[in-house]
């Protein structure tokens, strides 16, 4: 029958009320997206320069969630990076070499001389002079295996060892791979977003996606190659013992050794050990700042155990030099004069001011355990998204207003009631939006135009049952009645299979794709909400105001 | 008071008179779209295929040959370049889409070739800006398509399975054979007319799904429980009975969604305009084939008359949860 009780009304209002509150913000974007900046900077310890002025801006009790602009709307980078996991398979296995030959030399008497033979860049093979030794060479090398630390490689070394003839043949195991990569990824994203961080802008978007891609997404940035430079750099830092200079890439090196170029000085090659000695993991702290004689430098200090390694090192080789090396090039190799005990020191080099603060930013953010490839770059101008809002907002009233005059025109007050309806369905998509802090992107634009039409479907779904029910001579309450119950199952089900595509696009999607599964998804829920319980609403308490004897839909 | 009624008050049209035509129409579309789609395929974008593309904007006149002259001799293979025309621009707008291949060997996306081709346009058009470059290297892209068509195949899956629980499998049958006949056109009209055939497509395609879903869905709920009622009835008649008197609605809700796609595919942007597109065309086929293509089918799978449950409501246990 007609007759909603009263806490049911109260509810529906109250959820309406809710809703449209919430979407407030959204009217007010620029005032109130000043105002939750200023709040962020007075919370982050920041004051004057107005931003108490901005902080008033918006009074405290409202609500200040917005919908965040994607960024084609706003404008910004997107970068989609693949780590290169294997860089750290190589880097594992050569850092391996001084142990097991301090392991090796230990057994001389049984096993011979060893000698470390050219390998792929993931292998470490090593030949010793007494073959028929080579099994106990095995098991002593692989008293050097540690359990995987990872719940799938439970129970499993890290280490494969080997005999392959006179040679040992030292690889990591699957499961150390699978939970290297795992451990790589993780880092690589923290040092991302350390990075990001680090230049501060609004609201970077930092994710992982599938086993080993991340994808950045940075607003208001002026373009992906900006972004690249910033957390592209690796930053591997390390100090190695120098053997000796070569003049080309090509020189023979020796075993465990290798030959890098001078950062700039063209032609020179230095020939270091590719075992390091520290490296910037083991850094605290960095700092742009000037050697004596006022070039611009960088200052560095190492933790505990990084001080310690560097001090006993500069301790026992005074006399020779040894390389600062960055991603493969060498900075500097300045001859060690002293033992450096404090683990502190400084790097100097060809550096412009700006080239040292950046590097400063780097070596503090920590290097990237591995290289990145970037596979998707986008860059989309603030210009560009200000005239999609535009258009957007143009088309969306345009859509409103015509669909408005179209159902008054075509149900008369019912219309009246289904355009009212309307209305509150698209505040209640922005409220839900801003609530749950959905990304609003250009097809999520489209898809609150395509839902200002599908909405009214569920109305007109109950008011053409309602015309029905009249033609068969029933009574207006009844006839009323019977609309809404003889509809509901037709509106059920028509959402509930759309609702279904929303919700594998949203699964299956990315990006803007997501953003439009988002509003749609959003705008079925709204639409189901307002046609059966709020135009239902206002149709009863207009039937308990007029109690008409006939009724035209 | 008057009402605007785009559909007379009684109708009693004979949907299924001239079964021939319609089917043997739809079948003629369904054929010359993959014939266009096997012949001449689709307009992929970066997101399908690789490559980049650049969005300048200038304020002087755009000389489609200049720009080629000056991109030209990078040599980087296949180049197109399009200028954009659009209600929406301002009067000295002037706006280019150019169009890199994915550079051959090449996995990653390298800034040299987008620096490269803004420093050689900079020469023809000082004050040339680039409002947005997009850069997809070909092992995204690859996968990219392989997940939308996941997606498509998986949404009409599920949908399969909710109309058979909900229904019975004609139904279901019927809901599919309209879906896939609305994805084929909709993908035929791509081909024909060389629309940019990217991502957001993909998006509408569903939308689409979900559509011609929707508008199937109220027919089929009406002949349900027209079924139930003339129980002595034939089958074209109820299925007829039916499409007439959701008639209203379905043209009532077809016209207000196109109203509101017609105002974004107006002044929504050329951006969004491919995707619109989609989405009215996906509207008007959609409303066709939940008529003609999802009730042919039924009719002619038949449906099971004898309702031998007591309470006469459904097929299965999952089809009452609301009534």
């Amino acid at each position: 029958m007609l007759q909603i009780a009263l806490w049911k009304r109260v509810l529906i209002w109250s959820v309406c009320a809710l809703g449209l509150l919430l979407a407030l913000p959204n009217a007010f974007y620029p005032r109130v997206e000043a105002y939750n900046d200023a709040n962020a900077s007075l919370e982050a310890g920041f004051s004057g320069n107005g931003i108490e002025e901005q902080a008033a801006m918006w009074p405290d009790f409202l609500p200040s969630s917005l919908v965040n602009l994607g960024l084609d709307l706003r404008g910004g980078a997107h970068l989609l990076a693949e780590v290169q996991v294997e860089d750290v398979y190589e880097t594992r296995i050569k850092s391996l070499w001084p142990d097991v030959r301090n392991l090796l030399r230990e057994e001389r008497d049984t096993i011979g001389t060893i000698r470390l033979q050219p390998s792929e860049a993931d292998v470490l093979r090593v030949k010793i002079s007494r073959p028929e030794a080579i099994q106990q060479a095995v098991n002593v090398v692989r008293t050097l295996a540690q359990p995987v630390v990872s719940l799938t490689g439970a129970g499993a070394t890290d280490l494969v060892v080997s005999a392959d003839g006179d040679d040992i043949v030292v690889t990591l195991s699957e499961a150390e791979k699978l939970a290297t990569d795992e451990r790589t990824v993780q880092q690589a994203l923290e040092i991302i977003r350390r990075r990001i961080d680090e230049v501060g802008t609004r609201e970077p978007t930092i994710q992982r996606q599938g086993s080993d891609r991340i994808l950045i997404q940075v607003p208001g940035i002026g373009s992906a190659s900006e972004l690249k430079e910033i957390i592209g750099t690796t930053a591997q830092l390390t100090f190695n013992p120098v053997v000796g200079r070569a003049g080309d890439a090509n020189a023979p090196a020796g075993a465990g050794n290798e030959v890098v170029p001078s950062l700039d000085e063209e032609g020179v090659f230095y020939i270091l050990e590719s075992a390091h000695v520290v490296s910037g993991e083991e850094l605290v702290d960095a700092q742009p700042s000037f050697d004596q004689n006022g070039r611009p430098a960088v200052s560095f200090r190492f933790n505990p155990t990084g001080a310690r390694k560097f001090g006993d090192y500069t301790a026992d080789n005074i006399g020779s030099p040894f390389a600062i090396v960055l991603d493969s090039e060498v900075i500097s190799a300045p001859v060690i004069q002293s033992h450096i005990p404090g683990g502190s020191g400084i790097i100097t080099g060809n550096f412009s001011v700006e080239e040292s603060t950046n590097l400063a930013v780097l070596l503090r953010a920590g290097a990237l355990p591995a290289g990145l490839e970037f596979l998707e770059e986008r860059t989309i101008g603030p210009e560009l998204g200000q005239d999609s809002i535009d258009a957007g907002r143009i088309a969306c009233i345009v859509a409103f207003a015509m669909v408005l005059v179209f159902m008054f025109l075509s149900y008369g007050t019912f219309g009246i009631f289904a355009n009212i309806a309307l209305i509150i369905n698209v505040g209640l998509i922005f409220g839900m939006l801003s609530l749950i802090g959905a990304t609003l992107t250009l097809p999520g634009i489209a898809g609150i135009v395509l839902t200002i039409g599908m909405a009214v479907d569920a109305n007109v779904l109950v008011f053409e049952r309602i015309r029905e029910e009249l033609k068969g001579k029933k009574g207006v309450a009844r006839a009323i009645d019977l609309g809404y119950e003889k509809a509901l199952s037709a509106i059920i089900d028509a959402n509930i299979t759309t609702f279904i595509t929303a919700v594998i696009l949203f699964a299956m999607g990315s990006g803007p794709v997501r953003g439009f599964a988002i509003t749609l998804g959003a705008g079925i829920l709204t639409s189901v909400f307002t046609a059966i319980f709020v135009t239902r609403l206002m149709v009863v308490i207009w039937f308990e105001r007029r109690r008409p004897k006939t009724l035209e839909v | 008071m008057m009402r605007l009624r785009l559909v007379p008050k009684e109708t009693n049209w004979d949907f299924f008179g001239k079964t021939k035509i319609s089917v043997g129409f739809s079948a003629l579309l369904i054929v010359v779209s993959i014939a266009f789609f096997l012949i001449q395929g689709l307009n992929f974008g970066i997101d399908f295929k690789g490559g980049t593309t650049i969005r300048t904007e200038s304020t002087q006149e755009v000389v489609v040959g200049d720009y080629r002259a000056a991109i030209d001799p990078l040599g980087l293979g296949d180049v197109t370049i399009t200028e954009v025309f659009d209600p929406t621009f301002e009067e000295n707008q002037h706006v280019t889409m150019i169009r890199i291949q994915a550079q051959e060997g090449q996995e990653a996306v390298t800034a040299d070739v987008v620096r490269n081709v803004e420093k050689a346009l900079q020469q023809v058009a000082p004050d040339i800006s680039f409002v947005s470059v997009e850069s997809v290297g070909p092992k995204v892209s690859g996968e990219l398509i392989q997940t939308a068509v996941i997606a498509v195949l998986l949404a009409i899956g599920a949908v399969l399975v909710y109309i058979w629980l909900r229904f019975e499998w004609q139904f279901a049958v019927g809901a599919v054979a309209a879906l896939v006949h609305d994805v084929i056109l909709t993908i035929g009209v791509f081909s024909v007319v060389q629309i940019k055939f990217d991502l957001a497509i993909i998006a509408a395609l569903l939308t689409i799904v979900g559509y011609s879903l929707n508008d199937t869905v109220v027919v089929f709920d009406r002949v349900r429980e027209n079924l139930r009622r003339y129980k002595k009835r034939e089958l074209q008649d109820v299925l007829n009975l039916s499409i007439n008197e959701t008639l209203s609605r379905t043209v009532m809700t077809s016209v207000t969604t196109l109203l509101a796609l017609l105002a974004l595919f107006v002044l929504g942007g050329d951006v969004i305009r491919g995707f619109v597109f989609a989405m009215i065309w996906g509207v008007v086929v959609g409303t066709y084939s939940s008529v003609f293509v999802a009730s042919a089918v039924l009719l002619r799978l038949g449906v099971k008359r004898d309702w031998s449950k007591p309470d006469n409501t459904a097929g299965n246990q999952f089809a009452n949860i609301d009534a």
